[in-house]
């Protein structure tokens, strides 16, 4: 990672206006989303919208041709284009051509991609933007930190620093003034335009028809007060029928900005007169800018239906530290990313893709059903493709796929014999050593990992089999989760086995987009736990059973080892996660709960994988409540808690404020109990509290109900 | 006409999500007591016949030859000729809107005529008349309904203008009207 990087990550964390004012609205935004979409079937919708987009983008150049005749049917100008550039030219020529002086611009952000302003200003065209956000910026020379509220990183205080620097001296940090001071600045350049420039959210291709989606009211005036109009709009926002917009005007306001509408939305299908009776002339352009070549991709064809509605930056844990401008200079946040990757070139996401943490909240919420976050990880895949798997990597992933070598190494370094200290090996080895001792206190590593331990377990007769798979941290650290999950299962009957040959789930491989090595891991696997018949494979790390049920599937098929996929899949049926199982073995009566549990307060703790890829978060839940204990929920229970597997190596700055607000929210419940599913989270928030001196129990599920079950 | 039961709960829907987004309805029984109110509203406003002080009303089906001149005489400042000039420094605009979507509570208009988007953007206070009739659910209702051929510019509004660009802070009135005022009236005809 860069020092440049780095050092924007760390102003940005230090800047407590930018924390504060997106840490304040992920908030607001959370509960007013939920509010909008009541009484609305949000998965109805995104497939709805899903379906539209992926079918239009299915055939770009068949809906762009069908635009393009429709709308020059009703005189509109209509300009294809791959290339950035001609869409400059195109620009700059016809405001030449027209004696185009002045320009007012509505936000659009296929013009900010191909950095239309300073192109045109530079030929001594003025260019004037007037949505409020982007005007503040482009008076302070800044970029949009956020795809909706370009202006959301900047205080009332900057923004009459810069009104009073660059417009006119005098103006005091009151809101509605400074407002309506905008207002009364701009009105003049609407009235004088020679030119309005747009983008378009939709463009209808049976109709030729653009949809714009605004508040300020700025659009409708670049649209009808200047006599040209120009909108650049970008192949993505082709969509087929008339009709189909509604979904998308249903979801975009939304997802956008918790609104049911937005103030406007103007739908132009054709020219219209001018105030001096002229008909307008409409140019609209439709630019590829390599959306043809993505819609061609297998795996990114899926980012094309996208909205733009910025949700995915809303509800980032990372997002609402760092904010927008660490990603770049024009599209920020998960889809973000992906976007600088095609936009720009797939090195420029080299650095911001590692700001992902694999918490999926965005794949939830995207109304457009973009798996954003698996996306990233394909970049990271390419990325290592590309830039090659370095050295130190390679080193760290034999270690970690030679369990008895990884344990004694990580033995030798949590007692403080650190044979093999090269700075840079450590920093790189997952999970345990990290230099995050300030927040958080690490775990001791076990002197006998379970897979010795569970040889000395004396189990009863049984007859079922399960196979457990251990993973590291309850192989090497919490080995007590282990044997309390045996504990368990011999209660309800069964017998659990631990399979010598199982090796590292691949999920560290994998993330850092060392496919070869996952796939190998998958493998090695699937081999060890289908050696012996079992009736299931359990585990109690969501990491892990993700990698078992699921991914060990996509890094086989990633390589093309598409003859180990059958077996990848025998076992992805027998895989079940500890919480899950003892539901099931609790509801067959194969266990039972103990009489006269006492009651305690409880909180819960979401690992992502764990709800968001299992959707087993109720689960844990009721088995408590059945047991009598009491549920107080904390806020935002499902935001991750910071950990991320190697994250908390790689961007300790972000993990740790990550940790820091989870700390305050389960301490805000007053439970003495945090139960958690996931060792990870065990790791991370049980290591943040202790740290502490916090007098929270923190447990895994698997703890606490071997101790309250007959 | 008569509203029935059904209707009435969706006016009270719309009215519900109209209010949410700061703009005010109001409904009369029939045109007569539309026009009444809007005298009223324009003299509240203070509309006289001095710059600045002036309202403009796009071309509305319902305000004829007849009802204009009535208008033009109890409301001196109220002026149907509409420039830009005119609509930028006019305290009111006035222009009838041919739908209104009750679960969004949204006006809709054909507004082709830019004298139209004149009056319903530029004066600080729009007033949208529309027929109680023309009240429909929601977009893929109006979708359904209309022939997106027979137009070029439809334009839906929300509530009055509005930005949250500095500091998250809701702030109404930007580049477009602070107030909106829609005003349902029941015995009109409905657009084709």
């Amino acid at each position: 990672m860069k020092q440049e990087f780095k050092q924007s990550i760390l102003d940005a964390l230090a800047n407590p206006n930018l924390t504060g004012a997106l840490g304040n609205f992920s908030v607001a935004y959370r509960a007013g989303r939920a509010k909008a979409y009541e009484g609305i079937d949000f998965e109805a919708l995104r497939d709805q919208i899903a379906e539209i987009k992926s079918s239009a983008s299915s055939r770009f150049e068949e809906l762009a041709e069908q635009f393009t005749r429709a709308a020059e049917a009703r005189g509109t100008k209509v300009f294809r284009t791959g290339n950035p550039k001609a869409v400059k030219d195109y620009i700059l020529r016809l405001a030449q051509e027209r004696g185009v002086k002045t320009i007012v611009k509505s936000k659009s952000m296929a013009t900010e991609e191909i950095h239309l302003n300073k192109y045109l200003e530079k030929a001594g065209i003025d260019v004037q933007e007037t949505d409020l956000g982007e005007w503040i910026i482009q008076l302070a020379g800044q970029t949009p930190s956020h795809m909706v509220m370009p202006a959301i990183h900047m205080t009332k205080e900057e923004v009459t620093t810069v009104f009073n620097d660059k417009v006119e001296d005098g103006q005091t940090p009151d809101i509605p003034k400074l407002v309506k001071f905008a207002r009364g600045k701009l009105r003049p350049m609407f009235l004088q335009a020679d030119m309005g420039i747009s983008g378009a959210n939709i463009a209808v291709a049976e109709t030729g028809s653009i949809a714009i989606v605004t508040n300020e009211g700025n659009a409708r005036l670049v649209t009808t007060l200047p006599r040209i109009h120009v909108a650049v709009v970008g192949y993505e926002k082709l969509i087929e029928h008339f009709k189909d917009m509604a979904p998308i005007l249903t979801a975009l306001p939304k997802s956008a900005t918790a609104q049911l509408l937005t103030s406007y939305v103007s739908i132009i299908s054709g020219p219209v007169p001018n105030t001096d009776g002229t008909p307008k002339e409409l140019h609209i352009i439709l630019m590829d800018n390599r959306r043809n070549e993505m819609a061609h991709d297998p795996r990114f064809k899926q980012a094309l239906q996208c909205i733009r509605c910025a949700s995915c930056l809303n509800v980032c844990p990372v997002f609402r530290l760092v904010g927008g401008h660490v990603f770049g200079k024009v599209y920020t946040g998960g889809i973000g990313t992906i976007l600088t990757a095609w936009f720009g070139a797939l090195k420029e996401s080299d650095e911001i893709q590692s700001l992902c943490i694999q918490c999926g909240n965005c794949k939830d919420v995207c109304p457009g059903k973009i798996d954003i976050p698996d996306l990233i990880l394909e970049l990271r895949r390419r990325l290592a493709v590309e830039q090659g798997q370095p050295m130190i990597q390679k080193a760290i992933f034999s270690v970690v796929n030679n369990r008895r070598l990884f344990h004694t190494m990580m033995r030798a370094a949590s007692i403080g014999q650190i044979p093999f200290a090269k700075e840079g090996f450590i920093r790189h080895l997952p999970l345990f050593l990290s230099n995050m001792t300030e927040n958080r206190s690490l775990p001791a590593i076990a002197d006998v990992p379970f897979r010795d331990r569970i040889k000395k377990i004396k189990q009863p007769k049984c007859a079922e089999k399960a196979a457990f798979y251990g993973g590291c941290l309850i192989d090497f650290a919490y080995p007590d989760m282990g044997e309390a999950v045996v504990k368990v299962l011999n209660k309800a009957g069964i017998e659990v086995i631990f399979p010598e040959g199982q090796t590292c789930c691949g999920a560290p491989a994998r993330y850092s987009g060392a496919y070869e090595v996952a796939a190998q891991n998958s493998a090695d696997n699937i081999k060890a736990l289908l050696a012996e018949d079992v009736k299931y494979v359990v585990s109690a790390c969501p990491t892990c059973t993700v990698a078992l049920k699921h991914d060990f599937i996509a890094n086989l098929e990633a390589i093309g080892r598409t003859e180990e996929l059958p077996a990848a899949r025998r076992l992805a049926e027998k895989v079940v996660d500890f919480s899950t199982l003892a539901s099931q073995l609790l509801d067959q009566g194969l266990l039972k709960f103990k009489a006269g549990i006492e009651p305690t307060k409880f909180t819960y703790h979401d690992s992502c994988h764990f709800k968001r890829t299992l959707h087993a978060d109720q689960t844990p839940r009721n088995l408590m409540k059945q047991a009598g204990h009491e549920l107080v929920e904390m806020d935002e229970c499902d935001m991750c808690c910071g950990m991320g597997g190697s994250y908390t190596i790689k961007l300790p700055e972000i993990s740790a404020p990550i940790l820091e607000r989870k700390l305050q929210n389960v301490e805000k419940t007053g439970a003495p109990l945090l139960l958690i599913d996931c060792p990870g989270c065990v790791m991370q928030i049980g290591g943040g509290l202790d740290k502490r001196h916090s007098k929270i129990k923190v447990e895994h599920t698997v703890q606490r109900l071997a101790d309250m079950l007959e | 006409m008569s509203l029935t039961i059904e209707s009435s709960a969706i006016i009270e829907l719309f009215k519900m999500r109209a209010e949410a987004v700061s703009a005010q309805v109001q409904r009369v029984a029939n045109k007569e007591l539309a026009l009444e109110l809007l005298v009223r509203l324009l003299h509240q406003e203070g509309v006289e016949d001095k710059s600045d002080s002036r309202a403009v009303c796009a071309a509305c089906p319902m305000i004829g030859k007849t009802e204009r001149t009535k208008l033009e005489n109890a409301v001196p400042g109220l002026k149907f000729e509409v420039t830009r000039d005119l609509a930028a420094s006019a305290k009111v605009g006035i222009s009838q809107f041919d739908w209104a979507l009750a679960n969004t509570g949204s006006v809709v208009q054909i507004a082709d005529e830019v004298d139209k988007r004149l009056v319903s953007t530029l004066p600080p206070l729009h007033i949208a008349l529309v027929s109680t009739a023309a009240l429909l659910p929601d977009i893929p209702t109006l979708f359904a309904l209309i022939d997106p051929s027979k137009f070029s510019y439809l334009s839906f509004v929300t509530g009055p203008s509005r930005t949250a660009d500095i500091e998250r802070v809701l702030t109404i009135g930007v580049h477009g009207p602070g107030r909106l005022i829609i005003l349902f009236v029941d015995d009109l005809e409905v657009a084709a």
